[in-house]
């Protein structure tokens, strides 16, 4: 919301300066955005007449001008095509800020004459892009008047945010009042004089759809003459950024801004017909008047003549029926729409404009009357003519309501003790009426302006709520949100800087933990991961869905109905995805090696438990080069030590895990598994992603990844520790050597031999480790041979050769049977 | 002392010092001390000596053995020395070569806001709450007073996922709101929250991430006030930047799920960007008193419960207390920024470590 210093004053009464009026509105919930104090900037600049403009004696291009500065003649060299004698200037003295370019201007020679300020066009004055020539001011233009006064443009322009809720504050009137409220000065009274008319007028309002249009005020003006707009209004539109049109659409324009009541204008004659009607569209074309073409839709309300569609109500009028400079008979539109209608409709056809935007907050419903009398008032002012009477369909809707708080809510909800006869007051400045007070509380009339303050708009309570509860908490908002709006009033003008903050109290000596124990999981993974060398990345939870694909079911629940980009269009079946990508970024850069970990969801549905946390990494391209040893590549193994370390930060009881080869297909089939704890439960994938998926990502890899499900992973239990295990006897070591099958799972084999000992000897197998896999020499073709150290605990005395003997043979024993294998 | 002895003296003397190995001194011990050795068969003669004779020599001869053994063993004392030197001297290597490469994992800083979020307001009696990306259409605004036509509903800029026949179209969160309303269906007030998370709007530009990561805050119970906002919020701010002192300020606003609502400026530096001083304000979460519609859309009571609720940018204030310039780079995992910004995964986010430094 735009508007200038001087406006504002029309409204208001007031001697604080621009910056404490500024401050003020930041303060009161109107935030300032922008202040553009033109006149400061270009206060140097002045009103000069060109006394003369002779050639240059040494260069064509250049004219030598003696200009009256109106404190002295000065010479001036000047290379702009229209600068001449007898023309009024605008001109820069020596010492003076060019705005567009920064230079200050030095009194110089310019190619041996001399030069003492300069003539600017509009674009050196930061005032639009007219560089063509110098400014040429009218004749009558007073020399030495300030350019600014005489352009009008010393008139700081105040910009201000106006939130949602604040219909009201889309008016400069508005911002006036509560300016005022907070005691900035006085609102100026309107003077409301109703005008007579002479006779009906030819035209009159039909509301077929009195759901979207309420009420309707109109009045045909006729015998008028429209033209350009005086420079007063023609400046203060274009001072906001508005185009003057001419002085009936200005008319219109200026009451939008100046009391937030747009109007429309139809130009009478263009009418068919005797009746406007607002009725539904009916799939009609129409052109409106920025030019475009729309089709209204039956959801629409429209104002339509006998000839079809001229206008969507509140959104915008319609090219054919507007008014230009041959209108001569003029019917004005005041009218009260639904705001949601209006806001849908405007939705509907991406329209936005100053009228939806303050329709769909909602107008003064009280205002009409007073506002069809000003704006025609100022049409007789400005084009002449005669008034009808003012016709009219619907009716003023009843918006008298009152609203009630406790003396002490100010306090109980603001932490703010405000007396009652303050509070009273400052609703009294903002335009509530005082209705009721008791020892207790305070009722007020809500001013028509103010819909947003104890609106009781309805509820749209969780369906899942027991009904008891459901209807205590709809009966306690009525009260409550009365209270809220009020005390939010009194606040705002008290300003909130009155309430003297307070820290939370404790709720015990020691907080409790803050974290879940899934949420404590999830930071665990996140400095394990860390702490091995991967570095956290944050990628997109969207991406492009033909990668997508490549990593999960092609889901169409999960892709974008309006993505801002076609390759963030899909929801991501796993961060695996995104960092591959990520990974493939890094080595475009040069950076071939990246080992990356990101902890995010992976999308497998739209449900709350389809999105599931993961723990994702992988890495890439080769281990670094040393001294020592090669660089390698990163392989399945290496993401399945990343995923086993995860897991056993987390507790999860490793000799319980077991690795099945069913990993999804984005891995390479027999380079990947899943680590899974029981037989339903996957706790985790790892391996190198298949080369399909690398190529289609054209990426080089290869790439080891993995994938952790953070949600499968069980609380941890609460439980004391199993006394620790310490016998007194040295633990004694044998290796054997197995060959079996070359496609023996080596984890087989360890089981196996983990287990070989029974009943009594249970514990006395204490460790399994693999230090060898060999195929080769002296190993058939097709098997391999495992190096397996078995650790042997004594427990009550030392064993004898006999007893190792015996349990060496368990071990080979089990190990066969689960197996085949032998010994080498 | 006699010749013989002397010589026998000078003899051993003169093979030590010729000896420069452990073999070549052992035969010298041996063929002394030995059984066989020359000493030994001198102290075997000396029973065949007058006993005159045999206490002046074996006098004598027990002085030759203590001086014998004695040379003996400091030469096995300078031979075993000149060995460990010779050892230690082949075993010598480059010890500035570079040790195998490890480690080197970093912490994202959003996660390390994040942690230090945690920290601060855990201090405070908050827990962390959480709730999914993809949202219903009432979760994310109708349960907080942002009806279908809402204008402020349309300045969301809202990525709509496709609907189910029949139901309103799922959302990505545009907020980390939607998790507000989640805690007061599903707890019993009092109760204090943040929920930090994944936050979507469609908006792409220098300032501007279709993804991006809010904090939201919820605390109710019977008596908070705006008075406790302000309290709790200042408290966190100074304590998150490390600036006991930082100005803050708080403005009237408007949200649809709060009343009162209030903006909340910090002090700093537009300049320099220097948080503290400098006299002017920089906008930097919103917040106010939970609106009895939101209360009562989740089954709450208005008369019995009140609180409050805030929002706000995680990369927003990460970017200002590590003067990181640019949005973008939060998300494109280029190894270079991660490098510069990481953080160390050994040093996690605890008070009474620090969080402002």
């Amino acid at each position: 919301m735009k508007f200038t210093l001087s406006w504002l004053k029309t409204h208001l009464e007031t001697d604080a300066d621009l910056a404490t009026l500024t401050d003020g509105l930041t303060n009161i919930g109107l935030e300032l955005e922008r202040v553009q104090d033109r006149a400061a900037a270009l206060s140097a600049f002045k009103v000069a007449y060109v006394i003369e403009a002779v050639q240059h004696p040494n260069a064509d291009r250049l004219r030598v001008c003696q200009v009256d500065t109106g404190s002295g003649t000065v010479s001036v060299v000047c290379g702009a095509p229209n600068a001449r004698g007898g023309m009024k200037a605008v001109f820069a003295p020596p010492g003076s800020t060019i705005p567009d370019s920064g230079i200050v201007l030095k009194i110089g020679e310019i190619r041996g004459v001399k030069s003492a300020g300069m003539l600017v066009s509009a674009r050196e004055l930061g005032l639009g892009d007219d560089h063509s020539g110098i400014i040429d001011l009218p004749p009558d233009a007073p020399i030495g008047m300030p350019y600014t006064d005489f352009a009008g443009l010393g008139d700081p322009v105040i910009e201000i945010g106006v939130t949602p809720n604040r219909g009201d504050a889309l008016s400069v009137r508005g911002v006036a009042r509560d300016l005022a409220a907070a005691g900035f000065g006085t609102l100026k009274q309107l003077s409301s004089i109703p005008i007579a008319g002479n006779g009906p007028g030819r035209l009159r309002w039909a509301i077929e759809i009195p759901d979207a249009c309420l009420w309707v005020l109109g009045r045909t003006i006729r015998c008028l003459r429209n033209g350009p707009s005086p420079k007063w209004l023609a400046d203060r539109l274009v001072s906001i950024g508005l185009r003057p049109i001419n002085a009936l659409v200005d008319i219109t324009n200026f009451f939008t801004i100046d009391l937030g009541r747009p109007l429309h204008v139809f130009d009478a004659g263009k009418v068919s017909g005797d009746t406007l009607s607002f009725r539904p569209g009916a799939n009609e074309t129409f052109r409106a008047l920025n030019g475009r073409d729309y089709t209204a839709t039956p959801e629409d309300c429209v104002i339509a003549d006998a000839s079809g569609v001229q206008s969507i109500a509140g959104v915008m009028g319609g090219a054919d029926t507007g008014c230009d400079e041959a209108t001569t008979e003029v019917f004005v539109e005041c009218a009260l729409f639904d705001p949601v209608r209006v806001a849908l409709s405007g939705r509907r056809h991406q329209i936005v404009s100053d009228a939806r935007q303050r329709f769909e907050r909602g107008i003064d419903p009280a205002l009409m009357p007073h506002a069809i009398e000003a704006a025609t008032r100022m049409i007789l002012e400005l084009c002449g003519g005669e008034p009808s009477e003012i016709v009219a369909a619907g009716a003023e809707p009843a918006w008298q309501r009152t609203a009630t708080m406790r003396l002490d809510a100010p306090e109980k909800l603001g932490g703010l003790a405000v007396p009652p006869d303050e509070c009273a007051d400052l609703l009294a400045r903002l335009g509530f009426t005082l209705a009721a007070r008791d020892a207790a509380s305070l009722t007020v009339n809500v001013p028509s302006w103010r819909n947003d303050i104890a609106a009781g708009t309805p509820l749209d309570q969780s369906p899942d709520l027991a009904p008891d509860r459901a209807a205590a908490s709809a009966a306690g908002r009525v009260p409550m949100e009365q209270e809220a709006d009020l005390v939010e009033e009194i606040l705002r003008l008290k300003g909130l800087d009155a309430i003297p903050p307070v820290s939370m109290p404790p709720l015990g000596p020691v907080p409790a933990p803050t974290l879940t124990p899934r949420q404590s999981r999830e930071t665990l993974a996140r400095r394990t991961l860390a702490s091995r060398g991967l570095v956290e990345c944050v990628t997109f939870s969207f991406m492009a869905a033909r990668h997508a694909a490549l990593f999960g079911p092609d889901d169409a629940a999960l892709r974008l109905a309006n993505p801002i980009a076609s390759d963030l269009d899909q929801m991501r079946p796993t961060p695996i995805a995104t960092l591959a990508l990520a990974a493939q970024r890094n080595a475009t850069r040069g950076f071939p090696t990246a080992n990356l970990f990101e902890i995010g969801p992976a999308f497998r549905g739209t449900a709350a438990e389809a999105q599931r946390r993961v723990a994702s990494g992988l890495r890439s391209g080769p281990t670094p080069r040393d001294w020592r040893e090669p660089a390698r590549a990163p392989d399945a193994i290496d993401a399945r030590a990343d995923a086993l370390a995860v897991l056993s930060a987390l507790g999860v009881p490793m000799d319980a895990l077991t690795t099945t080869t069913d990993a999804p297909d984005f891995y390479h089939p027999g380079r990947s598994g899943q680590l899974r704890q029981g037989p339903k439960t996957i706790l985790a994938s790892f391996g190198e992603l298949h080369p399909r998926v690398l190529a289609a990502l054209d990426f080089a890899g290869p790439v080891a990844a993995f994938e952790i499900q953070l949600d499968a992973i069980a609380d941890p239990k609460r439980r004391r520790r199993a006394p620790a295990d310490l016998p007194a006897f040295q633990p004694l070591r044998r290796d054997f050597a197995f060959v079996v099958d070359a496609a023996t799972p080596s984890d087989l084999l360890l089981r196996a031999a983990r287990g070989a000992a029974h009943g009594a000897e249970r514990a006395l197998i204490a460790g399994v480790a693999l230090f060898d896999v060999y195929a080769g020499d002296n190993v058939e073709p097709g098997r391999k041979s495992l190096g397996l150290e078995v650790t042997f605990q004594p427990r009550d005395r030392t064993l004898t050769d006999a007893e190792i003997e015996a349990a060496c043979a368990k071990v080979v024993a089990a190990v066969g049977k689960a197996t085949g294998a032998v010994l080498r | 002392m006699s010749d013989d002895l002397t010589s026998l003296r000078r003899e051993t003397d003169a093979a030590l010092a010729a000896a420069s190995e452990l073999r070549a001194w052992d035969a010298i011990r041996v063929g002394v001390l030995g059984k066989n050795g020359k000493l030994t068969a001198l102290l075997k003669q000396l029973g065949t000596a007058s006993p005159e004779e045999r206490r002046e020599r074996g006098a004598a001869l027990n002085r030759l053995r203590d001086d014998l053994t004695a040379a003996i063993e400091q030469r096995r004392a300078s031979l075993d020395a000149a060995a460990m030197d010779a050892r230690l001297a082949a075993e010598r290597i480059d010890v500035t070569l570079p040790p195998r490469p490890s480690g080197g994992g970093l912490i994202h800083p959003i996660s390390r806001t994040m942690d230090e979020m945690a920290a601060i307001f855990g201090a405070m009696g908050f827990e962390i709450a959480e709730g999914p990306d993809i949202e219903s259409d009432w979760l994310n605004f109708s349960a907080l007073n942002i009806p279908a036509h809402h204008p402020s509903r349309q300045e969301l800029d809202t990525f709509y996922l496709p609907a189910a026949s029949g139901a309103s179209p799922p959302v990505l969160r545009t907020h980390t709101s939607p998790v507000q309303a989640r805690a007061m269906l599903t707890r019993e007030p009092p109760f204090r929250i943040i929920a930090p998370g994944r936050t979507y709007r469609s908006d792409h530009d220098a300032t501007h991430s279709p993804m991006f990561h809010q904090v939201e805050g919820l605390a109710l119970a019977r008596n908070l006030t705006l008075g406790h906002l302000k309290g709790c919020l200042s408290d966190f701010l100074r304590a998150f930047f490390g600036l006991p002192s930082l100005p803050v300020r708080f403005r009237s606003s408007y949200f649809p799920f709060t009343e009162p609502s209030m903006e909340v400026d910090i002090g700093w530096n537009r300049r320099t960007g220097e948080l503290g001083g400098g006299g002017d304000w920089l906008e930097i979460l919103g917040s106010g008193m939970v609106h009895p519609k939101v209360l009562a859309n989740c089954g709450i009571d208005p008369r019995a419960w009140q609180g409050f609720a805030f929002g706000m940018g995680i990369e927003r204030v990460t970017m200002l207390k590590l003067g990181i310039p640019d949005l973008r780079p939060f998300y494109e995992s280029d190894l270079r920024w991660l490098r510069h910004y990481g953080f160390n995964p050994l040093l996690p986010a605890m008070l009474h470590e620090g969080v402002g430094a």
